[in-house]
């Protein structure tokens, strides 16, 4: 594997219970990429976040994580979370608890891990909320605050399963916009598993297209390489579709946005 | 007043009522702080079914004739603490149906082992002390306040220092594995820990009210804070407070400790109810 390289799937297949949903991933994630991964519900989008992040173990295949990546390196945006009603904590709590990974077994906080803790919050613009209990925060909000968390840790790579599901237009370009400064001005590597084609598409600077196992995957870095270069603003297409713009199942992604819909109401 | 005190005095000038209360304090401590993650995590009957594992253990130690039962009944239990804990997710059979079927069963054999092999002529009196407690918490030796001491600091210095990672694990345990910090080691030594303590409680209270030591004081503390840090140290406040209160009426009144304890972590749970609903009015 390439020094460089932060994760790498080779030939992965995941999937529940012995059941691959994707196969046939080949994939090398590079500092300073933008990933965006497309499919239809259930083309195993989130599943393959998910065995990325070690949460699965893969079908078959294997995900290898690059020498220099370690813990306190990776963030993660979980889908949604079933924090419990009743759970007490305040926000600046949930926030650091993005920082533990990096800590190791240290009991106490650096000065310089309360700054970044303190300065993901504003840039959240969750700061004065920092006292208040999370689960007094609307939606939006424990959104906000989730995604401090996962910048907190994210120091080389984030990881987001469908950051704007549910967020409003307004809040859904914010999202996008501190997702590119994360990915442009701070060079941490971006995994993100979108609906939204159109915009993460055109956002990205690689885009996984999931087909279900009824098709190979093979986008791999070196293919990135040769239909665009690193870092290039025109999105790879690849799955059963192969190199072509328009996503193919417009009624199911129509779908998923009222269902979407339906949800943040 | 003085007609109150003067017992009490009495009472505190001997060695064995001071040690009831400082071992008393000392595990309704450490059961209060790991019952928060409990709760929150939805385990709250895990001190349920281990305490009756360990009535169960404790049946095996007295049948095999074990002098130092100890040692077995720790055994059993942390084992049983682990395969629990672990069984939470992704196992065959849920977290709590897995719960059920340990305690149930555990019950039902422990029972079953002390009718077929009696140690004394009075099986029903045995059963009763054992799942109920007694007062053996005033016959602690010295040994035993010394364990006692050791493991409820151990249990309060994991909580001082780790307790960010007990944040993150009870918080969101998939977000914690996904970035790395070590989810399983963190199960395990917790599951150590639960069962030390549930084996530990088990004099002071007995089998069956173990769990109202490690739930009701979370509870409380929940009703009352709202940061996870105030809950944690406030819920080992309340129930150390309750230990002490139920010591003392327990001593003044001759009632059963255990029982004495936990009616006073109920009428605690009531206040902080009636003080949480106070304070969402205003």
């Amino acid at each position: 594997m390439n020094n460089d390289v932060l994760l790498a799937c080779q030939d992965l297949s995941v999937g529940y219970g012995g059941h691959a949903v994707a196969e046939g991933i080949t994939l090398a994630i590079h500092p300073g990429e933008y990933w965006c991964v497309a499919g239809a519900n259930g083309s195993g989008k989130s599943t393959l976040l998910r065995t990325m992040l070690g949460l699965l173990a893969p079908i078959a295949g294997a995900v290898t994580h690059g020498r220099e990546l370690r813990g306190g390196d990776i963030g993660f945006l979980p889908q949604r979370s079933d924090v419990p009603r009743d759970f007490p904590a305040s926000v600046a709590e949930v926030v650091e608890s993005g920082l533990v990974a990096g800590a190791g077994w240290r009991p106490f906080w650096r000065r310089a891990e309360r700054e970044r803790a303190r300065a993901m919050m504003a840039r959240m613009g969750i700061s004065d909320l920092a006292w208040r209990s999370f689960r007094a925060l609307s939606g939006g909000q424990q959104q906000r605050a989730l995604l401090a968390r996962a910048l907190c840790a994210a120091r080389r790579m984030l990881f987001l399963d469908e950051p704007v599901a549910g967020l409003d237009a307004d809040a859904t370009r914010e999202m996008y916009e501190l997702v590119r400064q994360l990915n442009q001005e701070d060079g941490v590597a971006v995994v993100m598993v979108s609906h939204d084609l159109d915009t993460a598409g055109r956002e990205a600077s690689h885009v996984l297209r999931l087909a279900g196992t009824d098709s190979r995957c093979d986008a791999h870095a070196d293919a990135a390489h040769a239909h665009g270069g690193h870092g290039a603003t025109r999105p790879l297409y690849c799955g059963a579709v192969g190199p072509l713009h328009p996503p193919p199942r417009h009624a199911s992604h129509a779908h998923d946005h009222a269902h979407d819909d339906g949800g943040a109401r | 007043m003085n007609a109150l005190l003067d017992p009490l005095a009495q009472y505190f000038s001997l060695p064995f009522v001071r040690n009831a209360v400082v071992v008393g304090v000392m595990i309704a401590v450490s059961a209060s702080l790991l019952g928060v993650p409990l709760v929150l995590r939805r385990f709250s009957l895990l001190g349920d079914g281990l305490s009756h594992v360990a009535f169960g253990a404790m049946a095996v130690a007295a049948v095999v004739g074990l002098t130092n039962d100890m040692p077995l009944i720790l055994a059993i239990t942390i084992a049983c603490a682990i395969v629990l804990l672990r069984a939470g997710r992704g196992a065959r059979t849920g977290g709590d149906a897995a719960i059920a079927m340990m305690s149930a069963g555990a019950l039902a054999v422990g029972y079953l082992l002390m009718n077929l092999f009696p140690r004394s002529g009075n099986v029903s009196g045995d059963v009763c002390t054992t799942l109920f407690g007694s007062v053996s918490i005033l016959t602690l030796s010295p040994a035993d306040v010394a364990t006692c001491a050791i493991l409820s600091a151990l249990v309060i210095l994991c909580f001082v220092f780790f307790h960010h990672r007990i944040f993150a694990v009870t918080f969101d345990e998939e977000f914690a594995a996904a970035t790395g910090v070590g989810v399983r080691a963190q199960n395990l030594w917790a599951a150590v820990l639960i069962a030390i303590v549930i084996v530990l409680s088990m004099r002071l209270v007995g089998a069956l009210l173990i769990s109202a030591l490690v739930v009701f004081p979370a509870l409380s503390a929940m009703r009352l804070w709202r940061s996870f840090r105030a809950v944690v140290w406030g819920a080992a406040g309340v129930s150390a407070g309750c230990a002490v209160i139920g010591l003392l009426i327990s001593i003044l009144c001759g009632t059963p400790v255990g029982a004495t304890i936990v009616a006073a972590d109920i009428a605690c749970f009531g206040l902080a109810c009636a003080l949480g609903a106070l304070r969402r009015r205003t």
